[in-house]
């Protein structure tokens, strides 16, 4: 039985690698996508039916250049950015719960890697690893751009990321639990965090944007003044692995924010479905609600790109330690004040 | 079928973590074998915009990255002390053994986090938050011509000639106030008749 259960998540994790990397790389397709779409133009279209082999013409190539390590890097913690830089951001969808228990051949299979009691700070910790990625890659290439996109890169996730944190005290406050599995069995129907925490959803989203450098904060690798930040001295699959990377964190938020904030697999109308459908099929129909708020998101991190201007960097640094974490302080406090208010009232 | 495992749950994070590394290493060795290696000097050398590279970028930074580091290490600290109130706070079990329990830690954390305000506070008194604001520098040009020609030229006003007197009476010209009789038009294109 030991083995079988081996097997069983050796399987979910391959499964979820899988999925991580196919929508990674179709996140790059559908980006371009969007782009086109926003800008009135076409986009990719030669590559198969709609360009849908695009992504995969991209990532053959990346295979086939060549690799250049400049002679005055240090070569060994050149190769470790990307790499760390890619793992790192594999990490996060091990606590993610994607669906309800799900029956198959009579067995209960969680769809969920493993549910950690303390997920949240579990997904807290490896998200902000992912700096180390950017630090270590940027110093390592010997080139003045790319440790100025480092330098930008790390002092900026490390300011958003005590907004984000302050943000999910609280959530917490609310849920009064780490464990994601919970969490989203919390908000069962339509019982969505978001409704109890909209300010926190806010400064949460904002800080998704900063941790995971997309526009407008994507000052660490600002194309048109840093060309391409720390990236600048990669190629052939290191800087694949640094765009991978980029991507699949784009993934982890999205997931995240669907989760803590928007019910996860829960949908109004929930309980009638699983009583008509049975245990095998309607968490799969749960799991479907999940991957449409997810998409949902992820088309959200791409329509603001092509919506909202960079800023600079002084903007930048004032917005997360002058006005987010002063806002999410109080709205720790506003949400203490109100949850012992409604305790009182409730005695009364 | 509940999971009676003896894989705990940071185990089965192991398992990811060693297929995660399979995975990266896989891809990097799959790049080295495929890939043409043809090194040059030219090549190798760091990208400075085509430029001969000028000594090493190992060099010191602006040490304002290095304030914001520390004080992000005193904030997150003190944001790992709040996570576990967080959790406990509005636990209805606590709430229960006791009435007092919400108030006692809600003024807890209230303390807490106005000392934790008063460290924020004192930072951006002290300026540590502020990022240099670029100062216009207004370019000086070094001619004979002084600079109050070059406002006469800035500050006048162009009309565009209006010929047409349909167009003057028009109602939006009139709405407009525009004054067409006292200014001639700067530039008038004469055309040469053949």
């Amino acid at each position: 039985m030991e083995l079988e259960f081996l097997i069983e998540k050796t399987a979910l994790v391959l499964v979820l690698f899988v999925l991580t990397l196919t929508i990674a790389a179709y996140s790059t397709w559908a980006e371009r996508k969007v782009a086109a779409w926003l800008q009135d133009r076409v986009g990719p279209n030669r590559a198969g039916p709609f360009g849908l082999l695009q992504p995969l013409a991209d990532g053959g190539k990346m295979f086939f250049k060549e690799e250049i390590i400049p002679s005055g890097a240090n070569k060994y913690l050149f190769i470790a950015g990307p790499s760390l830089a890619l793992l790192v951001s594999f990490l996060g969808t091990a606590v993610i719960p994607f669906g309800q228990n799900i029956e198959i051949f009579g067995r209960v299979v969680p769809l969920q890697v493993t549910d950690i009691n303390v997920g949240i700070l579990y997904i807290f910790g490896v998200v902000s690893l992912g700096v180390y990625g950017i630090m270590i890659g940027g110093w390592a290439s010997n080139n003045k751009y790319s440790l100025m996109g480092a330098i930008r890169g790390a002092s900026q996730n490390i300011s958003y990321e005590i907004a984000m944190g302050l943000s999910i005290i609280a959530l917490l406050m609310v849920t009064n639990t780490l464990s994601f599995k919970e969490i989203a069995a919390q908000q069962h129907g339509w019982h969505w965090n978001v409704l109890y925490q909209p300010l926190g959803f806010l400064i949460f989203l904002i800080c998704a944007f900063a941790e995971t450098n997309r526009v407008p904060f994507d000052l660490p690798e600002c194309e048109t003044e840093l060309i391409g930040g720390y990236q600048t001295e990669y190629s052939a699959f290191k800087m694949g692995a640094y765009m991978f990377a980029e991507y699949i964190n784009m993934f982890v938020s999205s997931v995240v924010m669907a989760v803590l904030y928007f019910g996860g697999y829960n949908y109004p109308g929930m309980d009638a479905v699983n009583q008509a459908l049975g245990p095998t099929w309607s968490p799969l129909i749960g799991v479907g609600v999940m991957f449409f708020k997810i998409i949902a998101f992820i088309f959200f991190f791409m329509w603001v790109r092509w919506t909202v201007p960079r800023f600079r960097y002084d903007q930048l640094m004032d917005l997360g330690w002058k006005v987010l974490i002063p806002l999410a302080i109080a709205n720790i406090v506003i949400t203490a004040i109100v949850i012992v208010g409604f305790d009182l009232f409730n005695k009364l | 079928m509940e999971e009676y495992s003896q894989i705990s749950a940071f185990g089965k994070v192991l398992i990811f973590l060693i297929m995660g590394i399979v995975f990266v290493m896989l891809a990097f060795i799959t790049n080295k074998i495929i890939a043409p290696n043809k090194p040059n000097p030219e090549k190798n050398s760091s990208y400075e915009c085509g430029e001969e590279v000028i000594g090493s970028s190992w060099i010191q930074f602006n040490s304002r990255f290095y304030v914001i580091a520390l004080i992000f290490l005193l904030f997150d600290v003190e944001m790992v002390f709040i996570f576990p109130w967080a959790t406990v706070f509005s636990d209805a079990n606590l709430i229960a053994q006791d009435q007092r329990w919400g108030w006692l830690s809600f003024t807890e954390m209230l303390i807490f986090i106005s000392i934790l305000l008063l460290g924020l506070v004192y930072v951006w008194r002290k300026k540590d938050l502020d990022w240099i604001k670029p100062v216009l520098k207004l370019p000086t040009v070094d001619t004979k011509i002084p600079l109050s020609a070059y406002q006469a030229i800035n500050e006048e006003k162009y009309q565009p000639g209006l010929k047409n007197k349909q167009l003057e009476n028009s109602p939006i010209v009139q709405e407009n106030n525009i004054e067409t009789e006292n200014i001639k038009p700067k530039f008038v294109p004469r055309f040469k008749k053949s």
